[in-house]
């Protein structure tokens, strides 16, 4: 909401010192946040300036300047020349001009300027002559303001264009306005009456409520009045559509009539265009007082005016020249009941705008239901400033007195007269009582009110208070439906004593049981990875249906394990992700584009894992606890959102350096970073090959599984397809691990085992299998057969060739065995690992290398 | 060797003459400190102290001597190897000590050399602040709550008193699940973890919520689709908007340093009543300096929303309003992470480059 001060000023005593700086900090002490400050920006000396002399210099650059003289009068201190370096060229010697003298600050993007006297092209230029982008005036930059040309036919300023006088008023440089941010819940702040009351608030500044005097002078109703019906037969919500009906008539009206230059000015300082007087006069009582209105001419209405719902298929053309279909939730003006003339509170039609050819005009100033007019916005994408206000809330006792302002103002400058007849139908609602206790504002603020406190703030912002024992009746006034709890009223209360008197006291909780099991762990693991070299991101989880495909994902598939957005950012990415990497990989590719060679990436994350289908999730009206069905199937609806870790791995591993060649990340390395995660976790992982999974090479992936069998997830090489198809660096790696497994399966504290202090003892075993058997098989096997005493198996060598055989391959393991309570003798240890070689001779035919 | 002669005299055996003596001590004497090496040395030790060195040979002299020349005799050639015997070893330490120096010398390298095989990684900063803000949370006494991403409309909206018409509904620039009948949202705040906590947890309750949540904005040097909040709830009897405060005093303190308070300006959340926008008291300037580029002057950064629980919201969860109160607050992590360190650029957050995690440690 822009705030032109001087209007301001109109309905409260706004100092007359008082700057829009200290306006609005006034203002935010009740809750109205400062957005913007308009004009006011320069200051010091600009004064009007004729051009004596223009010189134009061609310069190196190409540029041709103007090395001019101008008179200022006295304003210059000297009543001599001023001379400056100009870039324009828009006008010529003897043109009045303004010009800002050194000292004069201007208002820029980077800050306030001030200007001084500089050396530039040659010459000391001693000011500037201003274009209208340097006073903050405009777009225009295209040249200098020439005063002559801009007041054109306006003999009284064009009479002030003095050498050396002050600009400033002369260019309306003085004027101010404020905007401000209006929360949703304060309507009445959509209005300079509304923002004056809260100004009065803040500062105690005398409050003159305009409404007071135009609604004594409006006319009560009539039987003159044209015939208006209230005819809503689908309320929504129960409230119905239009709850009181306002409407003056205006005869004789002449619609070329020139909007007041006033008017003009404060309606295009509030941020709307003049247009016509009929529009800019509605336009001016809604941004004065807060009442949307409507003017429809009279000659193209029928009989009456009824409000009522739309019919099924019915249409109308709005006044942006759209045809627009209505949906019987739309409330309607219609004319006669029949031809609708307007979407109530949202935009009127084309068929009964004021025209060049209009004399006699209606004035409609009505009250719509907040949820109605809203819905009807929303549905027609009609966002208008007479909706926006109607959703928040607009003074249902305020119709009389905005037709009566209107009138006048179209009584006075289009010269028509008013009709002796006024309809007012339906009635404001009655505001209803709120009870508190007096005591509650203190309870809930922790600010001591006494009683004489808590009934001042209350009556001052216009409510009856009515004292009963400890109890206090208030009713609020009209212009604040928001008004309708006891907490309601303590906010008033609270803001209007001023928040800054709440003190500070730390409360305290009854103690907390720190951070959760797996809040820790999800630390851990990050700790780790970085340690072990991997950044930590994150990414947005938007995906689509190519990501799935380059992962070699079968693209339904995919979707059936997710949800789509309605609204995506981007028509590419509308899914949630179901795999953390499928995200990640935007960032592995953006790194090595920027140069990066050797990336290690990581991210923790939720993904979107939905089993079934998509149930709906009910919902229930506000303040009410849904019945433990309904919380239920809530519940059932959200779907299953575990948190994945992620790992990608492109370039080298270790890197190279003066020290030597680097060592390219590898398969190894990412199933090395997974055993650390599970090992930091205590959590024992069985990893099998052969998990032809996407997006992994199918000869180079690992499943990781809990000992129970439960898979957390795969490692291993991407498969080559995939690194093609978006791009990534040959031979990456990564990892995808569901976290909550890992979490859940580290729950249980470690059983601890003693150690054992006799001596170990070693001995090696190399035994050939086929090359289909894999080494975690082969070593899973000798483990089984050695039994409780082996403490230890390390593969030191793997062979392949000539001595074993085609197809064939040794792998050679030191064996430590070691017993609790002795040393092993020879034997013992040699029939160990003969044990061992049996178990895998028998699961996998494996025979001792000899 | 001849056997023992009483009649020789001592003097008269050229070996054991006390001239011969003194220069043969003379010249081990000499040879060591010629001796500029350890094998040099070592040479000479043989020369001057091994069998067939002067003294040596005179000390051999010693035993044919009449006894009561044995004596004389041998203290002179005993004193005189002594003293050989002291200078080479003397010599020993001495060159030892050279050549352990010089190996120290030799063995230097540059260690200004590169390193960095495997460098270290690096956290997220958001992650590290999120962290820390938890912390705070726990050392209060609080428990950190989350929940769910993908979520339902009941807990994002309604059960929060946002109404289905209200206008601040609008307001949220929601991401809406297809189709809008699922009645899904991805959550615009970090508010529907209150409901689910009051609902599973009961009061009293003071738990901190910290996560991922969504808005439909553009990715820009100020805005993400995707951002952090921190959401703090305490229901219990007796909370006041000055605990409120309180609580928001301490987390500003503890993540901005003593003495940063927080203000609070009247607003309004659906959520919330009363409510209040908060704001930060400029942890760069303390509100004295007017050209401050952080704060522009004003003294204070906005930082988020609070207010006394909604009567409302407690009835949606099953909370009665007559018994207890509570309050709510929420903020920006990354917001916060850009005061506390100067991140310019919310790209540099969500783009994964490794060199923006790279300028920070492994605690912020």
């Amino acid at each position: 909401m822009r705030v032109p001060v001087d209007w301001l000023r109109e309905y409260v005593a706004v100092p007359a010192d008082a700057t829009g700086v200290q306006i609005a900090a006034d203002l935010v002490r009740v809750g109205l946040e400062e957005e913007g400050l308009h004009g006011g920006g320069v200051t010091g000396p600009l004064v009007v300036g004729r051009v004596l002399s223009k010189e134009p210099e061609p310069q190196k650059n190409g540029k041709t300047i103007n090395w001019c003289s101008l008179d200022v009068g006295e304003a210059n201190g000297t009543g001599e020349p001023q001379w400056v370096v100009c870039g324009a060229h828009n006008f010529e010697v003897g043109d009045l001009v303004a010009v800002i003298l050194p000292g004069g600050v201007l208002p820029t993007p980077q800050g306030p300027l001030t200007v001084s006297a500089r050396k530039t092209y040659g010459h000391v230029s001693a000011g500037m002559i201003c274009s209208e982008r340097e006073l903050g005036l405009g777009d225009d930059h295209d040249g200098i303001i020439v005063l002559t040309r801009r007041f054109a036919g306006d003999e009284e300023q064009l009479a002030r264009l003095v050498p050396g006088a002050d600009a400033i008023p002369i260019l309306g440089l003085d004027r101010q306005t404020v905007e401000v941010n209006v929360t949703p819940d304060r309507g009445y702040c959509f209005s300079i009456r509304g923002i004056a009351r809260e100004y009065s608030h803040a500062t105690g500044a005398a409050y003159t409520d305009p409404v007071v005097a135009l609604a004594a002078a409006a006319p009560a109703a009539n039987g003159g009045g044209y015939a208006v019906e209230l005819a809503d037969e689908a309320p929504i919500r129960g409230r119905v559509g239009c709850s009181r009906y306002v409407a003056r008539i205006v005869r004789g009206l002449d619609v070329s009539a020139p909007t007041p230059g006033w008017m003009k000015t404060r309606l295009t300082e509030a941020g709307m265009r003049p247009i016509s007087l009929a529009v800019d006069v509605t336009n001016y009582v809604m941004l004065g007082l807060g009442q949307p209105l409507h003017a429809f001419d009279l000659a193209r209405l029928g009989e009456s005016i009824v409000v009522r719902r739309a019919r099924t298929g019915e249409r109308m053309t709005t006044l942006d020249d759209v045809d627009r279909a209505l949906s019987p939730e739309d409330l309607l003006i219609t004319d006669s009941g029949q031809t609708p003339i307007a979407i109530a509170g949202v935009m009127g039609g084309e068929s009964t705008e004021v025209s060049s050819t209009t004399t006699d005009v209606l004035i409609e100033a009505a009250h719509f239901d907040a949820v109605s007019i809203a819905r009807s916005a929303r549905r027609h994408k009609l966002p208008s400033e007479a909706s926006r206000r109607f959703e928040r809330g607009v003074d249902p006792e305020l119709g009389p007195a905005a037709a009566q302002l209107a009138v006048d103002l179209l009584v006075r400058y289009g010269g028509g007269t008013a009709d002796a007849g006024v309809t007012d139908v339906g009635e404001a609602p009655e505001s209803s009582i709120i009870l508190m206790d007096v005591g509650y504002p203190t309870q809930l603020v922790g600010v001591d009110y006494d009683r004489t406190t808590v009934c001042r703030m209350l009556t001052e912002i216009g409510c009856q208070v009515i004292e009963d024992g400890p109890t206090l009746a208030v009713t609020p006034p009209s212009w604040r439906p928001d008004l309708r709890t006891a907490p309601d009223l303590v906010e008033e209360v609270a803001r209007i004593d001023g928040y800054d008197r709440i003190p500070s006291v730390v409360p305290t909780p009854p103690g907390g049981r720190g951070l959760t099991h797996g809040q820790q762990v999800r630390r851990l693991v990050a700790d780790v990875l970085a340690g072990a070299g991997l950044t930590e991101i994150w990414s947005a989880p938007f995906v689509g249906d190519a990501r799935h495909t380059a992962l070699g994902w079968a693209a339904d598939e995919a979707r059936a394990r997710t949800v789509a957005l309605a609204n995506p950012l981007s028509d590419e990415a509308p899914l949630m992700r179901i795999s953390v990497l499928s995200t990640m990989i935007d960032a592995l590719v953006r790194n090595v584009a920027r140069g990066a060679k050797d990336v290690g990436l990581f991210e923790i994350g939720l993904v979107v894992a939905r089993d079934g289908e998509q149930t709906s999730a009910p919902t229930e009206d506000v303040g009410v606890q849904p019945s433990p069905e309904v919380l239920a199937a809530i519940h059932r609806a959200v779907p299953r959102q575990p948190r994945h870790l992620a790992i990608l791995l492109a370039g080298d591993r270790d890197r190279a350096g003066w020290w030597g060649e680097g060592r390219p990340a590898d398969v190894s390395d990412v199933l090395g970073l997974v055993r650390s995660v599970a090992d930091a976790l205590a959590v024992p992982v069985v990893l099998s090959g052969s998990a032809d999974v996407m997006p992994f090479h199918p000869g180079r992936c690992a499943a990781i599984s809990l000992a129970d069998g439960t898979l957390v997830g795969h490692a291993g090489e991407l498969h080559p397809k995939v690194v093609a198809a978006l791009g990534l660096p040959t031979r990456t790696v990564a990892a995808e691990l569901d976290l909550d497994v890992l979490i859940a399966a580290s729950e249980d504290p470690v059983a601890a085992r003693t150690l054992v202090t006799s001596p170990a003892a070693y001995t090696d075993l190399a035994v050939v299998v086929d090359e289909a058997v894999t080494a975690g098989s082969l070593e899973a096997s000798l483990g089984t057969g050695a039994g409780e005493m082996l403490e230890s198996i390390t593969l030191f060598d793997v062979y392949r060739g000539d001595q074993v055989g085609p197809g064939r391959k040794s792998l050679a393991y030191r064996l430590a065995f070691r017993a609790p309570d002795r040393t092993l003798r020879t034997e013992e240890v040699s029939a160990l690992r003969d044990a061992a070689l049996a178990s895998a001779a028998a699961d996998l035919g494996a025979t001792q290398r000899t | 060797m001849s056997g023992p002669n009483t009649n020789f005299d001592p003097v008269e055996v050229a070996a054991l003459d006390p001239a011969a003596i003194d220069e043969a001590v003379a010249q081990a004497l000499a040879a060591a400190a010629a001796a500029t090496s350890l094998e040099e040395l070592k040479a000479a030790r043989t020369t001057h102290q091994g069998d067939r060195a002067a003294l040596a040979l005179a000390n051999r002299e010693i035993g044919a001597l009449p006894p009561s020349a044995k004596a004389e005799a041998g203290k002179r050639v005993g004193q005189a190897r002594g003293r050989v015997a002291q200078a080479y070893a003397a010599r020993q330490a001495e060159l030892e000590a050279e050549r352990d120096e010089r190996i120290l010398v030799e063995e230097a390298i540059d260690v200004t050399l590169p390193t960095g095989r495997r460098p270290l990684g690096r956290r997220h900063p958001t992650e590290l602040m999120s962290q820390r803000i938890a912390d705070v949370f726990v050392g209060m006494g609080w428990e950190i709550a989350e929940g769910p991403e993908v979520e339902a409309e009941w807990f994002n909206f309604d059960a929060l008193n946002f109404d289905a018409d209200h206008p601040a509904r609008q307001m949220q620039d929601t991401f809406y699940v297809d189709p809008p009948e699922t009645g899904l949202v991805l959550r615009t705040h970090t508010s529907p973890v209150q409901a689910r906590a009051l609902l599973e947890r009961g009061v009293p309750l003071y738990i901190a919520c910290l996560g991922r949540v969504f808005r439909t904005d553009e990715l820009d040097a100020t805005h993400m689709p995707a951002f952090h909040q921190v959401e703090g709830l305490a229901v219990d009897k007796g909370i006041t908007m000055a605990n409120l405060r309180g609580t928001l005093d301490r987390l500003a303190a503890e993540l901005f340093g003593e003495g940063i308070t927080t203000r609070l300006r009247p607003s309004y959340f659906p959520f919330t009543e009363p409510s209040a926008e908060m704001d930060l008291r400029c942890f760069v300037c303390r509100g004295e300096d007017p050209a401050c580029r952080t704060c522009k002057g004003t003294g204070w950064i906005e930082w988020g929303g609070c207010g006394m629980v909604n009567q409302n919201v407690l009835r949606a969860c099953g909370v009665d309003p007559e018994i207890y109160s509570g309050f709510a607050f929420g903020m920006g992590i990354d917001r916060a992470l850009m005061f506390r360190t100067g991140v310019s650029d919310m790209r540099d957050m969500i783009e994964g480059d490794v060199r923006f995690n790279a300028q920070f440690g492994m605690e912020i």
